[in-house]
């Protein structure tokens, strides 16, 4: 059995007439042990499935699905008292921003022990010395250098790379079997990346524990992850293995985004941008949410919905999904000579 | 030699780091070392009005009714300050009132502030039907006259000190509320209230222990200088006639006992007026002290 199943995730704020639909129908599963990215630009959902799966989208959010759970548990029927048993001790996040993320009032060893004291060990929950001694060995683990005389820092005294640091030391404290990490290395310099995504990396391979990591970053994604899905105003766009989905992307998105990377461009003088933002409350299309920004967008984009198809662990939402040369498939050509409204029988992969 | 100029220049433990920086902004401001200056001295007077005082402040010196001052001409060094129209000692019982002065002060301030505390985090933790709720009573009682809400209150309670302290932490409570809402509002959208969250704090561990802590700073400073206006109000209670009760020595009450004699004795309302005005000055200056050095928006 998959450790985190979530069929149908949609997110909604603002009312209920014309709602913000910040995350539209997201499947995930995710097996134990396993690193899973999400990747997208600004706007797309990504955090927001995350914030949902904790539990922590507030009141005038409203999150649906057909399926939520975790090891076999519902996550959506959980009271609050039994979400919290479960987050923090199963499921344990770190967010972008680790300067803020640490309550600028207490010390590193508080706040690494507080938790412990609620989820940890027996052991740990009776005895403040062996909370300590942990705390010293998490920090070690998460190498931080000099770590006895780093439990009596507090926040403001620390480096951005270092406070990243000790929230994955205070993430893994209770030994999570998921770990989100939202963005953890955009607010880091490039080496610190580099050094916290190894760190990230190192500590699931060695507690087997599954990684979901959130990223705007393709870079990050093809080093790490095993899987990946690619965000658009909230749906799925694709999803497939890396490094398969790189190579060859099926969306028009994926492979915008990665001709948007400096590394893909070597022999070209300008950096391919993808026009426009991302749609939002107010100018949401009818069609694929892409088309106004697609480049091979055609009449049936901006008229249907496509759907997120394809064999198990490699689906596309496109109408028109490209082939590994980068050409858009499904009778694009002949429809685009034509540009005519009508039906085209071929469709879909 | 040169590790001892490092240590000098960069300062020693970082565990003391903290308090030395609050000290150097502090005493910055010479206002407000006369004003820690003044409070402590208060305190201590406070402290020690049994010792200190000449005379007990209740003791009649019948034959030295409304004795003047003892630089002013028919003054003795036995009654440095004179005595008041009964004989009663002017500096003992000015010593006690500072005792009954702070005392109201802190009651009032720490019932209001511990009501305003939980209040202010159910308002900003929650929100919705319940912040409106208290956020608006909180108005209605901010636009009544402060002297004018806590009379009501005396007036429903009946006249009396205790009574007195409660009516006045009633009128210090919207101020409270409303800077401890402040307070929350900005901290609770920050991303440690929520990776708390995810850690599986409750609402309640939430509210006391993650948020409070990082909205203590105003507070601390509003404290102070609503002890002022909490010893202003109580004199003004006092001297109403709604405080303390003769013939305990409260400034409010001495002040309105001796009205009268006002033409013929003036020591007799000067001294307590004059009490006042140090006590309630002592306090703000080092309220705008505080203010100044722990709030970080006014920091150069």
């Amino acid at each position: 059995m998959a450790l985190l199943e979530i069929e149908g995730l949609t997110v909604e704020f603002g009312s209920v007439a014309a709602p913000l639909i910040a995350v539209d129908n997201v499947d995930l599963t995710m097996e134990a042990g396993e690193i899973v990215g999400c990747v997208g630009e600004s706007g797309s959902g990504k955090s927001v499935t995350a914030l949902a799966l904790m539990g922590l989208v507030d009141f005038p959010g409203r999150v649906r699905a057909k399926r939520m759970s975790f090891d076999g548990r519902d996550l959506l029927g959980l009271s609050d008292a039994g979400r919290r048993a479960l987050v923090g001790k199963d499921i344990a996040m770190i967010f972008q921003d680790p300067l803020a993320s640490l309550n600028p009032c207490f010390t590193v060893a508080f706040q690494l022990t507080e938790t412990m004291r609620i989820h940890g060990t027996d052991a740990a929950r009776r005895s403040a010395k062996r909370r300590r001694d942990r705390a010293l060995e998490l920090l070690q683990q998460v190498e931080i250098p000099d770590a006895a005389t780093r439990l009596g820092a507090f926040p403001h005294q620390l480096s951005g790379g270092m406070a990243q640091r000790v929230m994955i030391a205070m993430a893994i404290a209770c030994n999570p079997r998921l770990l989100i990490a939202d963005e953890p290395t955009t607010a880091l310099d490039v080496t610190v990346q580099a050094q916290v995504l190894e760190l990230l990396v190192r500590l699931q391979h060695e507690r087997g524990m599954a990684l979901l990591l959130i990223t705007h970053d393709l870079a990050v994604v093809a080093e790490t992850v095993q899987r990946v899905m690619v965000m658009y105003a909230g749906q799925q766009v694709e999803t497939g293995p890396v490094p398969a989905i790189f190579e060859a992307p099926e969306h028009p998105y994926t492979q915008a985004l990665l001709a948007a990377l400096p590394e893909h461009n070597l022999e070209r003088s300008r950096l391919k941008a993808i026009p426009g933002i991302v749609p939002g409350q107010f100018d949401r299309p009818v069609g694929c949410l892409l088309s106004p920004r697609c480049d091979y967008a055609l009449e049936r984009c901006h008229r249907d919905q496509p759907l997120l198809e394809g064999p198990e662990g490699r689906k596309v939402r496109c109408h028109f999904p490209l082939d590994p040369a980068g050409y858009p498939t499904g009778g694009w050509k002949a429809e685009s000579q034509a540009q005519l409204p009508a039906e085209t029988p071929a469709s879909g992969t | 030699m040169l590790e001892a100029v490092i240590e000098e220049r960069i300062g020693p433990a970082p565990e003391a780091s903290a308090w030395r920086e609050f000290w150097q902004a502090y005493s910055q401001s010479r206002g407000a070392l006369i004003g820690l200056a003044l409070v402590i001295a208060l305190i201590l007077l406070a402290v020690f009005a049994d010792v200190v005082s000449p005379h007990p402040p209740n003791e009649q010196y019948r034959e030295f009714t409304l004795t003047p001052p003892a630089w002013h001409q028919g003054g003795t060094a036995n009654f440095m300050l004179g005595t008041d129209p009964v004989g009663r000692d002017m500096l003992s019982r000015l010593i006690h009132g500072t005792r009954l002065s702070l005392l109201i002060g802190l009651i009032s301030v720490t019932i209001s502030l511990s009501l305003g505390v939980v209040l202010g985090l159910l308002a900003g933790y929650f929100r919705g039907l319940l912040e409106t709720t208290i956020m608006r009573v909180m108005d209605v009682m901010l636009a009544l006259p402060s002297l004018l809400l806590a009379i009501a209150v005396v007036a429903i309670l009946g006249p009396g000190l205790i009574n007195a302290m409660y009516a006045i932490a009633i009128v210090l409570l919207p101020h409270y509320v409303r800077l401890t809402r402040a307070a929350v509002l900005a901290e609770t959208g920050k991303e440690y209230v929520a990776s708390s969250r995810i850690a599986g704090a409750g609402p309640i561990r939430l509210m006391f222990s993650t948020i409070l802590p990082n909205c203590v700073a105003p507070l601390i400073v509003q404290a102070t200088l609503g002890f002022s206006s909490a010893i202003l109000d109580a004199a003004a209670l006092g001297f109403l006639g709604l405080g303390a009760q003769p013939p305990t020595p409260e400034w409010g009450s001495m002040l309105a006992g001796a009205l009268e004699f006002i033409q013929r004795a003036s020591w007799v309302v000067t001294f307590p007026g004059l009490a006042i005005l140090i006590t309630v000055l002592a306090f703000n200056l080092m309220g705008d002290g505080l203010r100044d050095a722990l709030d970080p928006k006014l920091k150069r």
